[in-house]
C-alpha cells in the first residue's frame, strides 16, 4: 500500500504535469483507435463488396490496384462452367462523379448478381434491372445526395441515367455507390469484354484449393484467392493498415515523449526523496519499479480515458450523415488490446532513462543535493 | 559478502570496524579521511566529535555503507561493505540511520514515513503496524500517526525519523548530528530518547555531534580532527 502510494503521491504532488501525460497518451490512444478503427471498417466493407454471397476473387495478376484489374469475359465464361463453380459474377469497379460528388463508387454487375439479389429494394423492381442500358440502381444514400428518386434522371459523369431503383445496405461503399449492368459500364468505362474481378461461390467449399490451382493452369495472368486471403494480402489493404498503424503509433510515440518528459522531470525533482528510500533499504529494483509504476499508471490511466475517446468519436462520426455507413464504429477487442499494450509499452520506454537514472542516485551523494 | 574474521576485541563483539580507510572527494582534491581506524563493539554507544569538516559525516557514511572508502576496509557485523553488490540489505536489515536533518518525506503521514523500510522489506502488514505502533509508543507519537509531516515540531520530525530507523530491528544505530537542528531542550529530550531506544533494542550506536555534554554520556569518545582520529576517550 505505501509503495502504491508513494507512486500516487508524486502523481498527485504535480496534479497539472500528471493531467498533461495522461491527455498525451488518452489522444494518442484515441487517434490510434479511431483511425484503425475506421480504416479497417472501410477494409471490412470493401471485402464485404468482394465476398457477397461468394468464397474466391479471381482477378488479374499484379496489379496494384482492383480498379486497373481486367478479367476476360471468355474467361468469366469457362470458370462459370467449371462442375465445381455455383456462381460466378463479374463486377467491374468504377469511379463516376456529379456535380457536387467528385467519387461515387460504380459497380458493373449482371442482373443475377449476389449484390442486386440479396439488397433490399426500398423502391423499384430488381427484376426490370439490366433490361436498359441507360437504367441504373443506386444505393439509398446515393439517391440522397443525388436528389433522385424512381424514375428520375440522373448526370453522372458525362451520361444521363435513369434510375430504376434504389437499394439499401448496410455496406457504406455500395449504399453510396451506383450499380450499372455490365455491359453498360464495361462501355461507360471503355473496358468492354472485361471485368474487374469475378467472385466465386463453389458447389462445396473444400474445391477452394482445387479452383485456385485450376486458375493457375489455365490463366497465368490471373490469380484466385479466398476472402479472407484476399483481405490479408491485398497490397492496398495492407498499405491501408500500415498507414493506419504508423499514424496512431506517431501519436503515442508524442505521447511516450511526455510521459519521458514527466517522469524526468519527476525524478529530478525528487533527487534527495529517492536518496532517503535507499537509506531506508530500497533496493535499484524497487526505485526502478516505483518510476516504471508511476509511468504505468499514467499509461493505463491515458489508455482508459483514450479508448473512452476514442469510442465515442467514432459513434459521434457514425451520426455524421455525409459518413453514414462508411463509419464501423465496432471496435474490434484486439485492436484495443494492442492499442493498450502499445500504451503501456510507450510508456515504460518513457520511464526507461528516468527509471536508470533515479536507480544510480547515491543516497550520499543525493542528501547533500537540496 | 565476504566475512572478515577476527571479529572480537577485548570488550565484546566487534559490529563496526573501519581499518585506514582514506577518502577523498572531487577525485582527490578534498581529502577527507586519512587512514582512519575505527571500531565499535555490541551495545556500545559512540560519539564523533570534532569540528565541522574534520570527517565525521564521511566515516558514518562510510561505517553505514552509504559510500564506498578510496582505500582501506569497512566491516559491518563481519561483511565488508566495499566492493558489496546488494548493499541495501546492510540497509534494509542490520543499520539504521538518523540524519541531522529528519529527512522525512513531506507528503506522506508520520505512519507512512515510518513503514517505509518495511515496504523495501518486504515485512507483512500486520507485523510492520505492530512494530510501528509499539515504537510510537516507546517515543511518545501514538496520537500523531496520521498527521503530515509539517504539522509536526522539529522535536516530534526528529523522533519519527528514530523511529523509522528502528522500524526493521537494525542492531546498528548510525547518528549524525541527530539533535544538531534542534533547541537545547529539545536536543536533550531526543538524546534521551535515543539512549532509551539504544538500551532497549540493544544496539550498537554510532553518533556524530558537535555538543560535548551529549557526546560525554555515550560509552565512547571518540575525536576526529584533519581527517584522522586524534584520541579516543571511554566515558
Amino acid at each position: 500500500m505505501i509503495f502504491l502510494k508513494l507512486i500516487l503521491t508524486n502523481l498527485l504532488r504535480h496534479r497539472i504535469r500528471s493531467f498533461i501525460s495522461i491527455a498525451g497518451i488518452a489522444f494518442s490512444v484515441a487517434a490510434m483507435l479511431t483511425v484503425v478503427t475506421i480504416l479497417q471498417g472501410a477494409i471490412a466493407m470493401f471485402s464485404g463488396i468482394l465476398s457477397s454471397d461468394s468464397e474466391i476473387i479471381v482477378f488479374e495478376r499484379n496489379v496494384s490496384d482492383l480498379f486497373f484489374s481486367n478479367v476476360p469475359a471468355a474467361a468469366v465464361k469457362d470458370i462459370a462452367e467449371w462442375p465445381m463453380v455455383r456462381n460466378a459474377d463479374p463486377v467491374l469497379f468504377g469511379i463516376v462523379s456529379s456535380a457536387d460528388h467528385p467519387i461515387i463508387t460504380c459497380f458493373g454487375v449482371t442482373a443475377g448478381d449476389a449484390r442486386i439479389r440479396k439488397a433490399t429494394w426500398v423502391s423499384g423492381d430488381r427484376e426490370n434491372f439490366a433490361l436498359h442500358a441507360d437504367d441504373v440502381v443506386l444505393g439509398e444514400r446515393a439517391a440522397e445526395f443525388l436528389s433522385a428518386t424512381l424514375g428520375s434522371a440522373v448526370q453522372i459523369g458525362h451520361g444521363s441515367f435513369h434510375v430504376i431503383g434504389i437499394l439499401k445496405t448496410a455496406n457504406g461503399f455500395e449504399d453510396g455507390g451506383v450499380f450499372m449492368p455490365l455491359t453498360a459500364a464495361q462501355s461507360f468505362f471503355h473496358k468492354e469484354g472485361t471485368s474487374s474481378v469475378v467472385t466465386i461461390k463453389l458447389r462445396h467449399k473444400e474445391d477452394a484449393a482445387a479452383f485456385k490451382s485450376q486458375v493457375k493452369a489455365r490463366y497465368g495472368n490471373l490469380i484466385a484467392l479466398e476472402d479472407a486471403e484476399f483481405t490479408r494480402t491485398y497490397s492496398q489493404f495492407r498499405i491501408l493498415k500500415a498507414t493506419a498503424w504508423a499514424v496512431g503509433g506517431c501519436g503515442l510515440l508524442l505521447g511516450g515523449l511526455g510521459v519521458a518528459n514527466t517522469m524526468i522531470m519527476s525524478v529530478f525533482t525528487r533527487i534527495r526523496e529517492i536518496a532517503i528510500l535507499r537509506v531506508n533499504g530500497f533496493s535499484d529494483v524497487q526505485i526502478g519499479g516505483m518510476i516504471f509504476g508511476e509511468s504505468a499508471l499514467v499509461s493505463v490511466l491515458g489508455a482508459g480515458v483514450g479508448l473512452l475517446i476514442g469510442t465515442c468519436a467514432l459513434f459521434g462520426l457514425k451520426l455524421v450523415p455525409a459518413l453514414h455507413g462508411y463509419i464501423n464504429a465496432d471496435v474490434q477487442p484486439a485492436v484495443v488490446l494492442i492499442v493498450v499494450l502499445l500504451a503501456l509499452l510507450t510508456g515504460v520506454a518513457g520511464a526507461l532513462y528516468p527509471a536508470v537514472y533515479a536507480m544510480r542516485i547515491r543516497a550520499v551523494e543525493a542528501l547533500r543535493f537540496e | 559478502m565476504r566475512p572478515v574474521s577476527n571479529e572480537k576485541s577485548d570488550a565484546g563483539v566487534v559490529v563496526l570496524r573501519a581499518v585506514d580507510v582514506w577518502k577523498s572527494y572531487d577525485e582527490g582534491a578534498i581529502q577527507v579521511l586519512r587512514g582512519v581506524s575505527f571500531e565499535a563493539v555490541k551495545g556500545q554507544t559512540v560519539a564523533l566529535c570534532g569540528a565541522s569538516g574534520c570527517g565525521k559525516s564521511t566515516l558514518l557514511h562510510l561505517l553505514g555503507g552509504l559510500d564506498e572508502p578510496d582505500r582501506g576496509q569497512v566491516t559491518v557485523n563481519s561483511i565488508e561493505v566495499k566492493g558489496m553488490r546488494k548493499r541495501h540489505l546492510l540497509l534494509r536489515h542490520e543499520i539504521g540511520v538518523v540524519f541531522q536533518l529528519h529527512n522525512l518525506i513531506a507528503d506522506l503521514t508520520l505512519e507512512e514515513n515510518c513503514l517505509i523500510p518495511t515496504v523495501a522489506a518486504g515485512t507483512d502488514q500486520k507485523t510492520a503496524r505492530a512494530r510501528l505502533l509499539e515504537l510510537a509508543s516507546l517515543t511518545g507519537l501514538s496520537h500523531r500517526l496520521d498527521h503530515r509531516i509539517q504539522k509536526l515540531s522539529g522535536g516530534e520530525r526528529q523522533r519519527t525519523a528514530i523511529c523509522r530507523a528502528l522500524m526493521n530491528r537494525p542492531k546498528i544505530l548510525i547518528a549524525d548530528e541527530p539533535t544538531g537542528s534542534l533547541d537545547a531542550s529539545t536536543s536533550g529530550v531526543v538524546f534521551e530518547l535515543l539512549l532509551k531506544m539504544v538500551a532497549s533494542e540493544g544496539l550498537t550506536l554510532v553518533m556524530a555531534t558537535h555538543d560535548r555534554s551529549i557526546a560525554e554520556q555515550c560509552d565512547r569518545l571518540v575525536e576526529m580532527r584533519d581527517g584522522r582520529i586524534h584520541e579516543s576517550a571511554t566515558g
